[in-house]
């Protein structure tokens, strides 16, 4: 067990740079998930730390010794590949052992870590299998076993449940919290599933184009996401953008969407807001912020008329969609009060949780 | 109304499955009937050879018998007479040396070889690649002329060792480019694990590669002992006495006398010699066309 560093880490690929000077600071024991689109330098950053990839500039310290030069066996870590990479001529129990043996442990105590990492994933009983003979669930257990029975300072999954189908990933998702609350080793996680991010880590690294866009537990990026692409990034539904203008309006602000509909500034963001009145924005307003009026007739001055484009309902709520000054937004709404697609319908939206976003550096203001 | 409508669906099915039936039936027929005379063209040479071994002399140059069967009883003293006053066991013996340490040396350098032009990636490692195989497309009959000098330089000329030294020269290539093509078509995360578990390259080629590319290595091993057993440009160059000469030229030269055709005896010669190689087929067959295939689509 130990603690992860990353210091002003870049990773170049000839004149492609595909991690810009990354900070990253993971204590001892902590779950961390990267999480980012495709070819935001998460997996690259993974690879760094296994010393698959070669550093380019920084440092990255394990246990606070710096690794950078070396080799991946002499750095303590143990990883989970996305296609298991399983040795295909060895049975459960070899891969498994493969590491230890290579590592001179002596047969008992191979044979008791295995056993001990078998009864914790409970594949005690497919030990003597080849991974031909294994389904695809039960391969990803084989190989996070191979990582366990090592007992190593980090734990490095590079998108272990992407080739699994979704409700064994929902199940290895609880697994590998499971194993991750018994063994306790610091674990860098790579996903490019926000979901998974969420219900996993104790802190998401939301990274995209090389660099890290926020780093937070999953509910402080989820309510208070720092930039444009975080705000969009997390969450499902994806959080609404609607391009919008800030006006004075008597002692307050407006959020004003169109000639029609403004919303009124909650008393308590106004400071906040204040020194960007009368610019151009981006309002953020997440779909369960978009609902039917639950304020039992007191309008507040966020209740609006929509026409509803597309309605699904989802059985505990109903997804509504609608276009607002052009852009499509989402609302969720109380299956009972969901109007029909076609028709109109009263909304209201919950304003006290929204962010304005400034459209040119993409900040969450 | 219904009726009529659910008749024409039912109907039309049928009818095509019908036609599916005896589409499959004549392709069957096509194909049977092609892979007999295939078989037959093949099979004659060998059958006449096995014919033509069991028969004696005598029955051999009386032209007035059936050439297809053995008329005048079986006998095998052409095999008797091949063993004991002819050279052959010693060509045997010669080629036996020279087939396995060719087979060694050719799997020690392509493997090797092959494993480092295609796991490792270093510059200019594809181009290596393709380099070693366009060497193999130059025949031997144009190389033996240079070989010759080489052969001669190593003071290696009439002797088998000779033969050790310029067969790889065949082997080596071919062996390389399927191993390549086996190594390259097993996934990077593989050695990736096996580096995180510990392994250093030799360890990883030992204990992860070659057991995962066995089907590979049969073939190439198949393909070497091949080249090696059946090799006649470079033995007929470099070999002239007989006790250095190997089975392909020495029963030729030994069994040919000017005009006069030991036909009995070279047909027992041909047979005992292509023994081995009809054993090693029989056996790893199933691992060869796997290893070839698998070269093919993903080198």
């Amino acid at each position: 067990m130990a603690e992860v560093a990353l210091h002003q880490v870049v990773k170049k690929f000839g004149d492609v740079e595909a991690v810009r000077a990354i900070d990253l600071d993971i204590p001892d024991n902590e779950f961390v998930v990267l999480v980012g689109p495709s070819g935001c330098g998460k997996s690259t950053t993974l690879r760094m730390i296994a010393g698959l990839e070669e550093v380019t500039s920084g440092n990255i310290s394990i246990g606070g010794e710096v690794v950078n030069d070396l080799p991946p066996k002499d750095r303590d870590i143990a990883m989970v590949f996305q296609n298991y990479a399983l040795y295909p001529h060895m049975t459960a129990y070899e891969n498994m052992s493969f590491g230890l043996k290579l590592r001179k442990f002596s047969k008992a105590e191979i044979r008791q870590r295995v056993e001990h990492a078998a009864r914790i994933l409970d594949i005690t009983e497919l030990l003597d299998r080849r991974p031909k003979a294994l389904s695809g669930g039960q391969r990803q257990r084989v190989a996070m076993g191979r990582a366990i029975v090592r007992n190593p300072k980090v734990f490095l999954f590079d998108e272990p449940l992407s080739n699994l189908d979704a409700k064994l990933r929902v199940q290895m998702r609880t697994e590998i919290k499971r194993v991750h609350q018994k063994v306790k080793t610091t674990t860098v996680y790579v996903t490019h599933d926000q979901v998974e991010a969420m219900t996993l880590a104790d802190r998401v690294v939301v990274m995209n184009k090389g660099l890290i866009e926020q780093i937070g537990t999953p509910h402080e990026l989820y309510h208070h996401p720092r930039t444009h692409f975080v705000a969009g990034f997390i969450g499902s539904p994806a959080m609404n953008f609607i391009p919008c203008r800030l006006e004075q309006s008597g002692a307050g602000l407006r959020v004003r969407i169109s000639d029609a509909i403004a919303f009124p500034v909650p008393a308590a963001n106004e400071g906040r807001y204040r020194p960007v009145a009368a610019k151009e924005l981006v309002l953020g307003l997440r779909p369960e912020h978009v609902t039917e009026p639950r304020h039992n007739g007191r309008d507040d001055g966020c209740d609006f008329t929509a026409t509803l484009d597309v309605v699904e309902p989802m059985g505990m709520e109903t997804m509504v969609y609608f276009t607002m000054n052009g852009t499509e937004i989402c609302g969720r709404v109380e299956p009972k009060s969901a109007g029909d697609a076609g028709a109109a319908m009263r909304l209201h939206a919950n304003i006290d949780h929204m962010h304005l976003i400034d459209p040119a550096s993409g900040a969450v203001i | 109304m219904t009726s009529t409508t659910m008749a024409i669906p039912a109907s039309q099915p049928t009818r095509k499955s019908a036609s599916l039936k005896r589409d499959r039936r004549w392709a069957l027929i096509t194909s049977y009937v092609f892979l007999v005379i295939f078989a037959i063209f093949f099979l004659i040479p060998p059958y006449y050879m096995v014919v033509t071994a069991l028969k004696s002399d005598a029955e051999v140059a009386h032209m007035a018998t059936n050439p297809w069967i053995v008329a005048n009883g079986f006998t095998l003293d052409q095999f008797k007479i091949l063993f004991t006053q002819t050279d052959f066991l010693i060509f045997f013996k010669n080629t036996a040396i020279v087939t396995t340490c060719v087979v060694v040396i050719t799997m020690v350098v392509s493997v090797l070889a092959a494993f480092s032009l295609g796991r490792m990636r270093f510059w200019g490692s594809s181009i290596l690649a393709t380099g070693i195989f366009l060497t193999y497309l130059v025949p031997d009959t144009l190389l033996f002329i240079p070989l010759f000098q080489i052969v001669k330089a190593f003071g290696l000329l009439n002797s088998y060792w000779g033969m050790v030294l310029v067969y790889p020269t065949l082997t080596v290539p071919f062996c390389t480019w399927i191993m390549i093509g086996y190594f390259q078509s097993i996934p990077k995360e593989l050695d990736e694990a096996a580096l995180i578990d510990g392994a250093g390259h030799m360890q990883m080629l030992l204990r992860i590669f070659i057991p995962v590319a066995l089907p590979g290595i049969i073939a190439a091993t198949i393909f070497a002992f091949t080249v090696s057993w059946a090799a006649f440009v470079y033995p007929m160059a470099f070999l002239y006495s007989a006790d250095q000469q190997v089975l392909t030229v020495g029963t030729v030269t030994s069994l040919i006398r000017a005009d006069v055709y030991k036909w009995g005896m070279l047909m027992a010669g041909a047979l005992v010699a292509a023994a081995p190689p009809l054993v090693i087929y029989a056996f790893l067959m199933d691992y060869y066309i796997a290893g070839l295939t698998a070269g093919a689509t993903k080198g």
